[in-house]
């Protein structure tokens, strides 16, 4: 089973965030004045400033916009992991996430730029966060 | 171009050593801040304003104007990563424009390699971190790296430019390298597998680090410092070393965003301003002093800045078309970059000092009567949030 790093709490911008992740939702807070998506989540429109927010749950299905894959990392939790993927994901609602490909022989040949993906949450060994990853459709 | 002289670097020092071993961060400082008063005919006493970016021990502009035993009229603590030292130097120019003070200080000193930061290697934000940005990177593992990866990756799918064509950028840099002292006993010293000239297929048969960048397109981590002093043209007119201008600057940042195009850096912004202010063209320039924490940043800031047209710094750059010794096109960080001379974190410094020796006649990869240099710093993370600083510096 992975071991990622859980998110840490309190922090109150994306906290709602996290806690749908238990239920598997994806979800974005929008602007209820300007229909403005804020992600990375925050707690006031980027584009109109109003702290009029609402959380809507998203499809979860998207196109990979560019990914690396990572070779080296030293931090607890990824040494071990051998080589591993991380990608923007551009949401068919329209937003943009780092996450990162799964479910893949090799991550060196079978990511590329405009693949479609949908979300999958991938439970952790220790942590009560599911991690928000993303396999070929 | 701009005629107006309201500013000028009148002093320069880079710390020699890349490996210190016993030397503090605050100790390469003050020898650096103390030898650029020297090479500017300078006194202690006559600096009046101390930009800082928080490096070293004392930890910001106040402890280290106590340290220092200075009371500065001006304290700028701009801290913007690796480009902190471009948007202090255009700070300096235009505090001492406005008169608020006559001798300005930069300086830095870092202790990366001696201390073993894994500066590329480790999660860009640390498991602990509890902030917005934190908590929806923390669980991928995006190394700095990985991030400047995603950059590269995308540029080449939609320009179809190669590693073959980047390593050029890795190929001219270490040329440079290889005539710099400095340089060769750094890499002697952080114990690169070849102290040598390198070539386009020495890039591509590197090992990659995080797809698609190899470790040839990589910077080093290093130890090292510098310190610069800017001046009034009152001052300026008796220092030991010709002046080097600043005229234009140019300060921008940039950050993830759902429609953003990760190709375009801060630059983008920065780099029209600096050049609307100095009055040129970047075809003007001799000296192109860009951020080389990796071949994308340079690749994507050259064309940020108007160099080529975006989608084509490939063959702009390809098979080390930006050497010191190539009069059709501009140099490129003649004292060996961050790729090949040293990279202790913030390496903004070190694009103001080497375009100073360049336009005082003193590089070691001179280029002959170079007459105008940009130093472009990029700081923060290219393919998310990240800033841009601009300064073109021309002589008399
Ligand atoms: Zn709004």
């Amino acid at each position: 089973m992975a071991q990622r790093p859980q998110p840490r709490f309190p922090e109150p911008n994306t906290e709602p965030y996290w806690e749908a992740t238990k239920q598997n939702e994806l979800r974005y807070p929008v602007c209820t004045a300007c229909e403005t998506i804020i992600f990375t989540p925050r707690r006031h429109c980027t584009d109109c400033g109003s702290q009029d927010l609402e959380w809507k749950v998203s499809r979860g299905e998207g196109t990979v916009y560019t990914f690396s894959v990572v070779r080296q990392n030293r931090m607890p939790g990824f040494v071990d992991l051998g080589a591993y993927s991380v990608a923007y994901i551009d949401l068919d609602e329209g937003f943009r996430m780092l996450s990162g490909v799964i479910g893949i022989e090799d991550p060196t040949r079978d990511i590329h730029i405009g693949q479609r993906v949908r979300v999958e949450f991938e439970e952790q060994e220790e942590g009560e966060y599911p991690i928000p990853l993303f396999r070929p459709i | 171009m701009n005629q107006d002289r309201q500013a000028a670097i009148v002093g320069i020092h880079e710390y020699p050593s890349r490996l210190t071993r016993g030397v503090s961060a605050m100790d390469i400082k003050i020898d650096c801040i103390r030898t650029a008063l020297e090479d500017a005919g300078l006194s202690w006493g006559d600096v009046d304003a101390v930009y800082d970016a928080g490096d070293g021990e004392a930890g910001g502009g106040l402890q280290l104007s106590a340290y220092l035993g200075l009371r500065p009229n001006v304290i700028d603590t701009t801290q913007v990563g690796g480009s902190s030292y471009e948007f202090q130097a255009a700070h300096a120019w235009r505090d001492i424009a406005a008169g608020k003070c006559k001798v300005a200080i930069l300086s830095y000193g870092s202790t990366a390699a001696s201390a073993r930061w894994a500066i590329g290697t480790g999660s860009m934000q640390r498991p602990g971190a509890a902030n917005w940005e934190a908590n929806m990177e923390i669980p991928y593992g995006t190394t700095l790296i990985a991030n400047y990866a995603m950059v590269k990756q995308r540029h080449m799918h939609e320009y179809g430019t190669t590693t073959e064509q980047l390593a050029g950028i890795s190929v001219a840099t270490r040329r440079h390298a290889m005539r710099n002292p400095d340089a060769v006993q750094a890499m002697t010293d952080l114990e690169f597998v070849g102290v040598n000239e390198i070539t386009t297929a020495d890039v591509l048969d590197s090992r990659v680090v995080a797809d698609p960048l190899h470790l040839l397109e990589c910077c080093m981590i290093s130890d090292g410092g510098g310190a610069v002093v800017i001046a009034s043209p009152e001052v300026a007119r008796n220092t030991r070393k010709p002046p080097v201008w600043i005229i234009g600057s140019g300060e921008a940042i940039k950050y993830t965003e759902s429609d953003g195009d990760i190709t375009v850096s801060a630059g983008a912004q920065s780099g029209p301003v600096a050049f609307g202010e100095a009055g040129i063209a970047p075809d003007e320039i001799d000296i192109a002093m860009i951020y080389d924490s990796f071949t994308i940043t340079v690749a994507v800031c050259l064309e940020d800045l108007g160099f080529c047209k975006k989608g084509e710094v490939g063959d702009y750059v390809a098979g080390g078309r930006l050497a010191f010794d190539n009069p059709d096109a501009p140099a490129l960080n003649t004292d060996g970059g961050g790729l090949s001379s040293n990279h202790p974190g913030m390496r903004g410094i070190f694009l103001l000092l080497e375009a100073t020796r360049q336009l005082r006649g003193e590089s070691h990869s001179q280029r002959p009567d170079a007459r105008l240099a940009v130093a472009h710093g990029n700081g923060g993370r290219l393919g998310s949030t990240h800033t841009g600083g601009t300064v073109i510096l021309a002589r008399d």
